[in-house]
């Protein structure tokens, strides 16, 4: 509960002002995303910021909801970061390595619950601003809740503000364009390489500056 | 109850922001005439244009009209957003993440000399501190290709969305002579209320120019002045703005402003063809980059640039027309 206004409050306080005047968000079709869940957001994935500002799009009703699955490997290697990162980011751990059980476990009972999931296929921050092959993860998901609808969103800029492996934050202007959801395909080659397909047309709606 | 006197403007100035207010009412009276029994999508932008105007022109005289600081924070604030504008829009370099960076620092610095009414610092600052510093920066990141594309973009960047811009808030500490006279004696900076009436001024004659230049433009049509760069100015619009503008400043030059009669209607014509420079500059960048807009902050104008285009222009020249005259 008192995590519960804290990671509010953050969102309030930090998040919406720094994604509203330090970046500035142009967002197209902000009505196809999920109003309520269970639902899953995929989404390309390039900086730390990707989690905030996707955080920062849903209503603070939506907030308890919205669920980032992240890597435990990554997010849980300290406790400080552990805490701020389980309960104000919000995310669900996801072992990347793993000696048996399953390491989306945790994600299916979440979508049980009726949360909805923010997944990076691509599995890294990569470099900036480049797309790369979506995991299977998401198709696995899929296929064991195929009346979820899968949202794909494509952000750009945030990579340009914030790369990997930068510690210092410069203001851009960043773009996220909404798709429509999909459901399950029935096989997970052509769901996958479909959602990859989306994803870059939804890329290719933006004329973006050269940057490299 | 706060009275008029406790405020940092003018008198005059009251009235001539009624004026502008009367103004806008009748531009919206307009325009929903013209729109009445029509289908929603007949002059839809022009009714997003106005609908933003009353939020651009509230946002603006509250800005001025509070408190000297959160005016110049104000100003430091667009110049910002221009400037962040302009650097999303333009191809930039990896490497120069950091260089970006410090680029950003000078605007927080330069408008501190203009809050504090340094006047030789401000003037300096960026075209020679800042613009010695930045190559010197990228420099020492030892990437060099595309080093003078990516320096020159940069500097003329802050040349024109911090530099040029932030001219239009020295207006505010304008005349120096008081600062002189009472700093550092007493702790208390007391300012002239005059600088809120220029800088007003300024702003309400480049943009009105701007509107004027589009509605003589459409009035009248007839030759392009330079089609290739900005296909919609015409000479009917480029010499009706100016002739319009001028009237406008000959009518509220001597009521803000120190400036004869003579002195004010030349002033508006200066204004008028700052302000066209400006637009056509920022257009040229948008025809380079294959954009038609610079952002979509605006609804109805685009991003902030749009609207800021013509005042990077007429905002030094009028500070410079103003400040060798009078002050």
């Amino acid at each position: 509960m008192v995590n519960q206004l804290l990671r509010a409050l953050f969102i309030v306080i930090i998040v919406r002002p720094l994604v509203l005047l330090a970046m500035g968000l142009n967002i197209r079709r902000r009505e196809l995303l999920p109003a309520q869940g269970p639902a899953v957001i995929v989404a390309n994935h390039n900086s730390h910021l990707d989690t905030l500002v996707i955080l920062s799009l849903f209503p603070l009703r939506l907030l308890p909801k919205v669920r980032p699955v992240a890597a435990a490997d990554y997010f849980l290697r300290n406790p400080l970061l552990a805490w701020f990162a389980l309960n104000i980011i919000g995310i669900i751990p996801v072992k990347r390595v793993t000696r048996g059980g399953n390491p989306l476990a945790s994600s299916f009972e979440a979508l049980q619950r009726g949360e909805i999931l923010i997944i990076f296929p691509e599995g890294s921050r990569g470099n900036p601003e480049e797309l790369t092959q979506f995991k299977k993860g998401i198709a696995i998901i899929s296929k064991k809740f195929p009346d979820v609808p899968i949202s794909p969103l494509f952000l750009h800029g945030l990579g340009k503000a914030l790369p990997r492996g930068e510690a210092v934050f410069v203001p851009f202007f960043c773009d996220a364009f909404v798709g429509s959801p999909r459901h399950w395909s029935g096989e997970t080659e052509s769901f996958i390489k479909a959602l990859e397909q989306q994803m870059s047309d939804l890329a290719a709606e933006g004329r973006f500056p050269v940057w490299k | 109850m706060i009275s008029l006197q406790d405020l940092p403007i003018p008198e005059n100035l009251v009235y001539v922001i009624a004026g502008v207010f009367g103004l806008l009412a009748f531009a919206t009276l307009l325009v929903a005439v013209m729109r009445r029994g029509k289908a929603d999508e007949v002059h839809k932008e022009l009714w997003l244009r106005v609908k933003s105007w009353w939020y651009m022109a509230g946002i603006f005289i509250f800005a001025i009209a509070i408190n000297r600081t959160l005016s110049v924070i104000f100003l430091a604030l667009l110049s910002f957003l221009a400037f962040k504008e302009y650097l999303s829009m333009i191809p930039t370099r990896r490497a120069d993440h950091r260089v970006l960076f410090w680029a950003y620092l000078a605007i927080p610095i330069q408008f501190y000399w203009i809050h504090a009414g340094w006047y030789g610092m401000f003037i300096i600052f960026i075209p020679v501190w800042v613009f010695l510093f930045l190559p010197f920066r990228m420099v020492l990141l030892g990437e060099t290709e595309g080093f003078l594309r990516a320096i020159g973009t940069l500097s003329w960047g802050l040349m024109m969305t911090v530099f040029a811009l932030s001219h239009a808030a020295y207006l505010l500490v304008l005349p120096e002579s008081a600062l002189v006279e009472l700093a550092p004696a007493t702790a208390v900076r007391q300012f002239d209320k005059s600088g809120a009436g220029l800088l007003f001024l300024l702003v309400l004659l480049t943009q009105f120019n701007d509107v004027a230049q589009y509605v003589w433009g459409k009035l009248i049509g007839g030759p392009k002045i330079i089609p290739k760069v900005s296909p919609g100015k015409t000479w009917a619009g480029f010499l009706g703005g100016m002739f319009s503008t001028s009237l406008l400043a000959l009518a509220l030059g001597p009521l803000l402003s120190p400036m004869s009669l003579m002195m004010a209607g030349i002033a508006g014509a200066v204004t008028a063809l700052a302000g066209f420079i400006g637009d056509v500059t920022i257009s040229a960048i948008k025809r380079d980059l294959g954009v038609k807009d610079t952002g979509s902050t605006i609804p109805g104008h685009g991003g902030l640039l749009d609207r800021l285009d013509s005042l990077t222009y007429s905002a030094p020249i009028f500070f410079h027309y103003i400040r060798y005259f009078y002050y």
